[in-house]
């Protein structure tokens, strides 16, 4: 029994490591979006089409961190597109956030329907477990490069909305497009920029979906994660780093089921799966408020309105 | 609030008849132009999303071009697949039931402000509570008391499912298009675990599912049709929905709590009720939908439930600008474009997402041209005074 807990816990930190990589890259992008006062609903999509993207690219150029470099610029083609939309006036960001995530989805079946066989070359990992004979503790820390590079980037991005003016001006568009307007910013340029950087961010956190885990490309690699980070920027309040926390999170609770199969235990297996999303949900209903908007909320969100 | 399009619409509607007794004088008092006017006005509400519909259709024909496919070919598999035959346009007919219900789904909540995207959970929850309630039902208790049992539980189910989400939305303001959403997998992973376990027809290998209902379970056909009552439930329901939202003080609370929050507040409306109201409609009507898919189509409940009805429900909605009345021609329209899915991927080996992509695009551009509103000087009945 005691060896069970133990092997279910190190499938757990091995899991939460991997689980928790796309979701870290989706809410860090999304984090900077939403400080400048928009929302992309959309990152659902833009995962998709960046696994797609990531996974054939991987597949026709024979190196796998061309395919994240491709996935990244698919995803900020999205968005850039729903950047722009959205600066249009009466236009609603979160109704735009939905029918992109059915575009980009739909974009990504389309085109992604001959490389669902095909076998693409993989980014490797590093075997940080290499000291340890435990075969399991071994496997569990062969972690992606792409986990620290979103880690870094979420330092990086925490530190220049702090520190710098490019931070300043994100931050104050987000927080009273007024006064940005008053400072001579241009408001709509700021926003384009962000969502299409937020959009690069997710396209990423695709590519280790088809290119690293699961590691392969079909048509249910994605389900709601794109929309789950969103849920946890509100949950991280609007700071990179703590997305950082909040992904491990959800990526422990993701991998609860799996870690649980490993063991035998394959009872409730769908409902263990379901797991992130009540976690998720939880965590909306304890942070949130019907009397006051939640703390650190940029003031331009619609979210908040 | 977000969503401020109904109530946009709404007050630009009711704003020109104010207006026009004032400076137009007698011309415009007579009944004719009074009707023409009106036409004039409201014919903005058709032309921009008709203007987008055909901005949609260009760009999906150079993206077929692109691909090497041809437009017109396209067109004629889906008049062919979806309208051109009474076999066809009947089955069309079918598929639009749970287009209309899930629609009507989104439409309600919209009226009130909200934008909930709930309806696949709704629909799979009460499609499985449905067939759940009827397993053990059949065989001991008649179909003509089975039915109505099936069917008052699968409303009921989505009408608590979507509730939840608007319950959450008052009591703790909680983002309702997120939650909604959530439910959704939280609602699939729930019928997964029953059928793949305690539910599980042992008997059928292949997908797991419950225990058939059995033929004679069955909801029939309209009669002289092949269509089943599904799509008459829908085109009832559509109806009933905009006469309630437009011709009764509950509808009018919702419209003015979707318009105005604090205006609403400051009136005495009951807000939280009218949101959890209209959020349960939203719910019943896409478990009603759920319930008609068991009972008229598959006869069970499993994965296949969660066919993605509910979120083309999403489209038809905006599309409608969530008029329930609206809904029904537009949800056809969509009904054909799904049936003739099929015929599009065997007769021009496009893979099956093409409707996915023609659906995506569509909804990015008609949600674009919401910008158009106000723009174009033909539609204004009377001369807006310089804003500034």
């Amino acid at each position: 029994m005691n060896s069970s807990l133990g092997i279910v816990l190190i499938a757990m930190l091995g899991g939460a490591i991997r689980v928790s990589t796309p979701f870290m890259f989706v809410a860090v992008g999304e984090c900077l979006t939403e400080k400048s006062g928009r929302v992309n609903l959309g990152l659902e999509g833009t995962l998709v089409l960046g696994a797609m993207v990531g996974y054939a690219a991987s597949y026709h150029s024979g190196s796998p961190w061309f395919g994240v470099f491709a996935a990244g610029i698919a995803g900020s083609w999205l968005g850039a597109m729903h950047g722009y939309i959205c600066k249009l006036p009466r236009v609603n960001d979160v109704a735009v956030g939905i029918a992109m995530m059915l575009f980009g989805t739909g974009v990504a079946f389309f085109f992604g329907k001959p490389y669902i066989q095909p076998t693409a070359p993989r980014l490797g990992s590093i075997p940080l477990g290499a000291w340890s004979s435990n075969a399991d503790l071994a496997s569990a820390l062969n972690v992606n490069p792409l986990f620290f590079v979103g880690i870094l980037t979420a330092i990086a991005l925490g530190w220049a909305l702090r520190n710098t003016r490019w931070g300043l001006i994100v931050r104050t568009v987000g927080d009273s497009a007024a006064a940005a307007r008053a400072m001579g910013i241009s408001v709509d340029l700021v926003r384009f920029l962000t969502t299409t950087v937020g959009g690069f961010l997710a396209g990423v956190g695709g590519a280790f979906l088809s290119l690293s885990y699961p590691g392969s490309w079909n048509q249910g690699l994605s389900s709601g994660q794109g929309l789950m980070a969103v849920a946890l920027v509100i949950f991280a309040r609007w700071n990179p780093v703590r997305c950082v926390l909040a992904a491990l999170l959800f990526g422990g609770a993701g991998a609860i089921g799996p870690s649980l199969q490993s063991v035998g235990i394959t009872q409730g297996y769908y409902f263990f799966n379901a797991a992130p999303y009540i976690l998720t949900l939880g965590i909306m209903i304890a942070t949130s408020s019907a009397k006051r908007s939640a703390r650190d909320m940029p003031g331009e969100l619609a979210m908040a309105k | 609030m977000k969503s401020g399009a109904p109530a946009i619409s709404q007050a630009s509607e009711i704003a020109p008849t104010a207006l026009r007794t004032a400076p137009g004088g007698p011309a415009d008092a007579t009944g004719q132009s009074e009707v023409a006017l009106r036409l004039r006005a409201s014919s903005e509400y058709v032309a921009i999303p008709a203007f987008a519909l055909t901005i949609a259709a260009v760009l999906f024909s150079i993206f077929l071009i692109a691909i090497g496919k041809s437009p017109f070919d396209f067109v004629d598999n889906i008049w062919r697949g979806g309208f051109g035959t009474p076999f066809s346009f009947q089955n069309t007919l079918q598929r639009s039931a749970p287009l209309i219900l899930t629609a009507l789904a989104v439409a309600i909540p919209a009226r009130i402000g909200l934008i909930m995207i709930g309806g696949e959970g709704a629909l799979v929850l009460g499609g499985f509570a449905a067939a759940a309630v009827a397993v053990p039902m059949v065989g001991f208790v008649p179909p003509w008391l089975t039915l109505p049992i099936m069917a008052i539980a699968g409303v009921a189910v989505g009408a608590l499912w979507v509730g939840l989400a608007g319950f959450l939305r008052y009591a703790r303001g909680v983002n309702e298009t997120i939650s909604s959403l959530l439910l959704t997998y939280i609602g699939i992973a729930i019928m997964n675990f029953f059928v793949e376990g305690a539910l599980r027809d042992l008997t059928n290998p292949n997908k797991p599912s419950t225990k058939p209902i059995g033929d004679a379970y069955m909801v029939g056909k309209i009669p002289g049709t092949d269509v089943h009552w599904g799509f008459f439930a829908g085109v009832a329901l559509a109806i009933i929905l905009q006469l309630v939202m437009t011709r009764t003080t509950f509808g009018f609370a919702a419209r003015v709590t979707g318009g105005n929050l604090r205006a609403a507040l400051a009136q005495g409306l009951p807000v939280g009720r009218l949101i959890v109201s209209c959020a349960m409609i939203a719910g019943a009507c896409a478990g009603l939908a759920g319930f008609f898919e068991v009972a008229a189509i598959q006869g069970r409940a499993n994965a296949s439930l969660a066919a993605g009805y509910g979120f083309t429900g999403i489209l038809i909605s905006f599309l409608a600008r969530h008029s329930p009345l609206a809904i029904v021609p537009i949800a056809i329209l969509f009904g054909g474009l799904v049936a003739a899915g099929g015929l599009i991927q065997r007769r021009m080996g496009l893979p099956d997402a093409t409707v996915l992509v023609l659906q995506g695009l569509i909804f990015v551009v008609l949600l674009t041209s919401e910008t158009l509103y106000g723009r174009f000087a033909i539609f204004k009945t009377v001369k807006v005074r310089d804003r500034t």
